[in-house]
């Protein structure tokens, strides 16, 4: 049974259904999906949450990776609920410490993330959690980082994916685990 | 130095320990407060939390309020232990609806909060959350951005707070509650 999509559970149609469509936003055709919505539900934003806890607590993760800044808003309570560390993904110039940085491609020009030198030990099992895939250039990038560094990434878990931009494709044979599949 | 605020609390000695300070960071002769490192250890991250939970907890809170980007690392598991929403207080243009928006002056020049219309009802009651409290600039415009929107800002809730830069001035007589103190 393909589970990787949590499809059957009874959860995830309110949690779809808390999340609104903004058309033409940052620019004209594109359905921007606002999580915002989704967080003004306690229950909805609980079922999220707990959505991944379920999935992830025995996994002897202990790492939680998230990527600025909606990553900010999920990852840190999944970590809690694992007993897991939460490591910050920022962009550039805003950790204060020591950092390692990837770049990646945009549609026009390049940007970068970065993490804190220090932050993920070699040998850690680690997830990256955004709230949404879309090209999958940042969430690759932030697997290359913890990569880089001797860290297992487990998997990758986002609320929404946006499958006609085939992040997944890029992911490659990393594992992706998102609530809400949109086309 | 830091000092906990509240009380002998062992736990609060943990969470002293963790914090990393960085100096000239952003720029020469500031001492920054690091709490990424805090993050790092899942117990004190956890003991954090707590703590604001134990505070707020029974307290009909409908709304945390974060600003972006430390207070959503922050103020969701708070949102979430309590059972209020989260509302997300953010940069210009990255929220995707109707925003109202609130200038607030920096050391040099200006910068502008902004809340979507509808995430709070009038007479709510508020949180405002944020990982440090500096000069208050910050929290001074996100709690005029909910007292806009009708809500009641019963309290700003902040890990660290700098006294020497007299934040808590700014809060036209809004209490103000943190878990250290940092000179």
């Amino acid at each position: 049974m393909e589970e990787s999509k949590g499809k059957e559970d009874p959860r995830i149609a309110g949690i779809s259904s808390s999340i609104r469509v903004i058309p033409d936003f940052p620019k004209p055709g594109i359905m921007f999906q606002d999580i915002t919505t989704l967080l003004l539900d306690p229950k909805a934003f609980k079922d999220t949450i707990d959505l991944f806890v379920e999935r992830y607590k025995d996994k002897k993760i202990s790492v939680v990776a998230g990527i600025e800044a909606r990553g900010f808003i999920f990852g840190p309570p999944i970590a809690l609920a694992i007993g897991a560390k939460f490591v910050p993904m920022r962009k550039p110039g805003k950790l204060p410490g020591k950092v390692i940085s990837e770049e990646y491609s945009l549609e026009y020009g390049t940007d970068k993330i970065e993490m804190h030198v220090g932050a993920v030990q070699d040998g850690e099992r680690a997830l990256v959690v955004d709230d949404l895939i879309a090209t999958g250039g940042t969430l690759c990038a932030a697997i290359r980082l913890l990569e880089r560094v001797g860290v297992t990434v487990v998997e990758c878990a986002c609320v929404i994916e946006l499958e006609e931009l085939k992040g997944r494709v890029k992911l490659g044979d990393k594992p992706l685990f998102v609530l809400i599949s949109s086309t | 130095m830091s000092a906990p605020k509240v009380g002998e609390d062992a736990r609060v000695r943990d969470i002293i320990s963790r914090i990393r300070v960085v100096p000239d960071f952003p720029k020469p002769g500031i001492m920054f407060q690091d709490i990424t490192t805090l993050l790092l250890d899942p117990k004190a991250f956890k003991d954090a939390i707590d703590l604001f939970v134990e505070r707020y907890k029974g307290q009909n809170i409908s709304v945390v309020a974060g600003i972006e980007a430390r207070g959503f690392i922050f103020g969701p598991p708070i949102a979430l232990a309590i059972g209020a929403k989260f509302v997300p207080l953010r940069k210009p243009g990255k929220l995707p609806c109707e925003v109202i928006s609130e200038d607030y002056f920096l050391e040099y020049g200006k910068d502008c909060l902004q809340m979507h219309i509808g995430a709070v009802e009038p007479k709510e009651r508020a949180l405002v959350v944020d990982d440090l409290i500096a000069t208050g600039g910050t929290l001074g415009a996100a709690m005029n951005l909910l007292e806009r929107a009708g809500a009641e800002v019963v309290e700003c809730a902040c890990l660290i707070e700098l006294p020497d830069l007299k934040g808590r001035e700014r809060l036209k007589g809004k209490p103000l509650y943190v878990l250290l103190e940092a000179h």
